[in-house]
């Protein structure tokens, strides 16, 4: 599919290793963290500069070539899957500090900064920058612009649309858009907020503001073990409806924790079957207070046994079982399928419930690990690709799961994004007058339709190819359950 | 009044649309003297009120466009919750979708974010006549483009919103104000210090010569981070509303008023003009001048707008200068029908 002439100016604007094409070296991009999606980029460029990634986008604009953005391929809806014919456009040379500011409490970043390389390099002054992603040593700030991420910290300190003061966004057009900055606010449209979670389709981001908070002078984790799932679920809303906000609020249940223990060795108890990792901090006197609360109300509601780790190295070991737990799946099958649904967190039992009827129905067991506090799930539906018809059983279990989410009151991600992934599901939670404006805000930045096209929003045709699915007999799925 | 006046409205936009006349949304008119006034129709929500739906255990209020932020306020204190932002309510009039178009936020701004921040979902109509739901009562969703986070700010220029989900929050166990006489090169240096160090922090004011900071949390820790500010004085805690809602002192008069939004850690307060009270630790500026724009030295992507009291001409319509601007108004209001004229 190779396009000589396009492949030509390239080579007339980015230097030699910035460019690549052959079959064997474009291989590692053929997808991103969700590897069921592969398509082969006939050309690869990873641009070293903002002018380069300009170049990239007159050229491609020109000739009607199709550009995908890629950050460091992290992703888990294939947003950054290349598409055929299409230039894949890779951030990952880009990955410079350029300015901290002490004083405005800011670093400003090239977009492929990895998430965790900014709070390293601001460490020394007692800052980070609070958004942590479980992928956060590999992911791109690029990319968590583009998904708008979150990590096990976002119940207290929000998610990047919260953290995000500033980008610079290159338009398929060839302006640059300079979206807020150092302020607050900025006059006009709130383009920032637009922009976050808009998966590549509107611009690409090449310069990232973020703010900074002073590291909290106390933190406390307290690990809640239960021998019933659905009391370590009572208890994340009983936490919340006391009024006390966790920094992190997280869940795990058996089949996550045994695989994790095994993996790290955090010290879990490998025969509970759940377990509620939560985190407190800010100054001592208040963390010695919301710490006694907590562990009060875990009790009251079950807890077989409540620990509390107070130095740095027991705290961390208590999130390594977390933070590991999707590399440990590994341990239990050959391919995982990770879900992000995200439901009102009264709902959380629900639909926990139903993902287990489900893993008996379609066959294929299920770990669950979860941003509890936020009411964001991550069910891992265990499978192996080599086995028939495994990955498609995976598959359509997953649906199955968001279409629950839905109709609980909820979403179908929420933070790993729509993708190739979800296009289906995106037509279950939105209506046609919905889809359509979602496709002409996005005309509005790209009429051409070049950026990273046929991801996020699904073109009518396809949802009403999929009206059978969906609608059995007239009825929405599950119509016994409250809509709201 | 409580109720939901939704059809009505949606009848309302459909017929402006069908013989191409132009509505301006009003809720309680709270900001109205922020002008130009919008042209056309009259679209009220002043009969669309109302809590949808709260839990408090889920953290979410849902409710309609017209309804009071008082009201809200109201329902959430009888649950010791209140609002995550704390748009200012202006004459105590202020609605949740007025709140919402305006996207102004009150004191605690740089701690507790701004009304953009703690929104969830919108429910709105577009210049199609479209009743639309994006976002939810989630805390997290990425699914489909950001709609609702836009039009926070965009001035009903969008479309109308019939309700919205909020971000709510548990109520400070204990809050307490530190309050300091010093002068303004001192309050500059001291309000640095309210970004970087981890204090308790829900609010910051410098006026008259004092630099007025609110700490919330439990008692124990105000009280050590008020020894550490330093707390000469004691004030009321209306003193937080009045700042909020421009019923302080410095705010009476009919002067021009101008808002100035500056950096964070900007280390200077802006010379050249006397009368200021500074917030967001040093981050919003309100100041009295015949020409913000020309009086204070602004650096990149900082702004002044003129807020009350300033003669029109001075501020511009939107979508005159870009073309993403002017496009995205034409995605969701092609006829240009809501809010004709009205300023960003
Ligand atoms: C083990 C594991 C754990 C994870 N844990 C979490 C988690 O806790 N929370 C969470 O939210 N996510 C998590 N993720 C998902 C993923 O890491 C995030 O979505 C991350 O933000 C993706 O960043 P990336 O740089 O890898 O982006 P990519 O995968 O390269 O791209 C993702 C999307 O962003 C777009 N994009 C990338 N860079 C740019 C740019 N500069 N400009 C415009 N668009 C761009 C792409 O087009 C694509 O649509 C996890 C993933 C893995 C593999």
């Amino acid at each position: 599919m190779s396009n000589p002439r396009v492949l030509e100016l390239f080579r007339a604007h980015l230097p030699p290793q910035s460019i690549i094409t052959d079959r064997a070296a474009v291989r590692p991009f053929e997808t991103d963290g969700i590897t069921a999606f592969r398509e082969r980029p006939w050309v690869v460029v990873l641009p070293e500069t903002v002018e380069q990634v300009r170049s990239v986008l007159q050229i491609s604009r020109d000739h009607g070539v199709p550009v995908v953005t890629r950050g460091a391929g992290t992703g888990l809806s294939g947003g950054a899957r290349p598409i055929q014919d299409g230039v894949l456009l890779t951030m990952s040379k880009m990955s410079k500090v350029i300015e901290v500011d002490l004083d405005a409490c800011t670093a400003t970043v090239e977009p492929g900064v990895t998430n965790l390389a900014i709070s390293d390099a601001v460490r020394e002054h007692g800052l980070y920058y609070a958004p942590d992603p479980s992928s956060q040593i590999a992911c791109s700030i690029g990319g968590n612009v583009a998904e708008n991420s979150g990590g096990v910290h976002c119940l207290k300190y929000g998610l990047t649309v919260h953290n995000v003061l500033g980008i610079r966004v290159q338009t398929i057009e060839g302006e640059e858009l300079v979206l807020g900055g150092k302020t607050y606010d900025s006059p006009g449209y709130d383009l920032l907020a637009l922009m976050m979670g808009s998966e590549g389709m509107l611009g690409v981001v090449t310069q990232v503001t973020v703010k900074l908070l002073p590291e909290p002078p106390d933190k406390r984790v307290l690990l809640g073990v239960y021998d019933d799932l659905p009391k370590a679920g009572d208890s994340v809303s009983a936490i919340i409806g006391a009024g006390v906000i966790p920094a992190g609020l997280e869940m795990m249940d058996a089949l996550a924790i045994r695989a994790a223990e095994e993996y790290v060795h955090a010290g879990y108890p490998i025969d509970a079957a759940a377990i509620l990792l939560c985190e407190l901090d800010g100054s001592a006197s208040q963390v010695e207070a919301d710490a006694g609360r907590v562990s009060d109300i875990m009790k009251t509601k079950g807890a077989i046994n409540v620990r509390t780790a107070t130095t740095e190295e027991e705290c961390e070991l208590f999130w390594k079982g977390r933070k590991a737990a999707f590399p440990a799946m590994g341990r239990l099958a050959p391919d995982y399928y990770c879900m992000d649904g995200s439901v009102p967190r009264h709902a959380i039992g629900r639909v926990l419930s139903e993902i287990t009827r489900l893993s008996t129905v379609y066959q294929l067991p299920v770990a669950n690990v979860f941003h509890a506090g936020d009411g964001n799930l991550h069910p891992l539906v265990l499978y192996d690709a080599n086995k028939e018809g495994e990955l498609q059983r995976a598959e359509t279990f997953g649906g199955k799961i968001l279409e629950y989410c839905v109709a609980v009151g909820g979403t179908i991600t929420g933070e790993h994004g729509v993708g190739v992934e979800k296009l289906d599901q995106m037509c279950l939670q939105f209506s046609e007058a919905e889809l359509n404006q979602f496709h002409r805000l996005k005309a509005a930045f790209d009429p051409g339709a070049l950026m990273n096209p046929g991801k996020a929003v699904p073109a009518l045709a396809r949802c009403s190819e999929l009206g059978g699915m969906h609608v059995h007999e007239g009825k929405v799925p599950h119509p016994e359950l409250e809509r709201f | 009044m409580t109720g939901d006046d939704s059809e009505r409205l949606i009848t309302q936009v459909r017929s402006a649309l069908e013989r191409d006349r132009a509505v301006s949304i009003e809720g309680e008119a709270s900001k109205a003297f922020l002008g130009p006034r919008a042209d056309g129709e009259l679209l009220s929500t002043r009969g669309h009120t109302g809590i949808i739906e709260y839990r408090p255990d889920e953290l979410v209020v849902t409710a309609r466009a017209g309804t009071l932020l008082s009201e809200l306020d109201a329902a959430l204190g009888a649950e010791n919750q209140m609002l995550a932002c704390d748009p200012p309510h202006f004459g105590g009039k202020g609605t949740l979708g007025g709140a919402i178009a305006a996207g102004f936020s009150g004191p605690a701004r740089p701690w507790q974010g701004s009304v953009r921040d703690g929104l969830l979902g919108v429910e709105l109509v577009n210049g199609y006549g479209e009743r639309m739901q994006f976002g939810g009562q989630v805390m997290k969703n990425v699914a489909g483009y950001d709609v609702s986070r836009l039009m926070v700010g965009a001035r009903g220029t969008l479309g109308l919103i019939l309700s919205a989900s909020l971000k709510v929050l548990p109520r400070p166990e204990y809050t307490r104000t530190a309050v300091v006489a010093v002068d303004r090169v001192e309050a500059c240096g001291r309000s640095l210090n309210l970004l970087r160090k981890s204090f308790p922090i829900s609010g910051s004011c410098y006026v008259d010569n004092h630099l007025y900071v609110r700490l919330s949390g439990n008692e124990a820790a105000v009280e050590d981070a008020s020894e550490t500010l330093g707390a000469d004085l004691e004030v009321e805690e209306s003193f937080w509303d009045q700042v909020r809602d421009h019923e302080h002192p410095f705010f009476q008069g009919n002067r021009p008023l101008w808002r100035v939004s500056l950096a964070r850690g900007s280390s200077s307060h802006p010379e050249n003009c006397q009368e200021q009270l500074v917030e967001w630790a040093g981050a919003q500026v309100w100041a009295y001048t015949d020409d913000a724009q020309s009086v204070i030295e602004l650096g990149e992507g900082e702004h002044a707008t003129p807020f009350r009291n300033v003669a029109a001409d001075s501020s511009k319509p939107i979508g005159t200068e870009d073309k993403y601007v002017r496009r995205l108004k034409a995605a969701f209001d092609p006829q240009d029908i809501f809010n004709r004229g009205m300023v960003v």
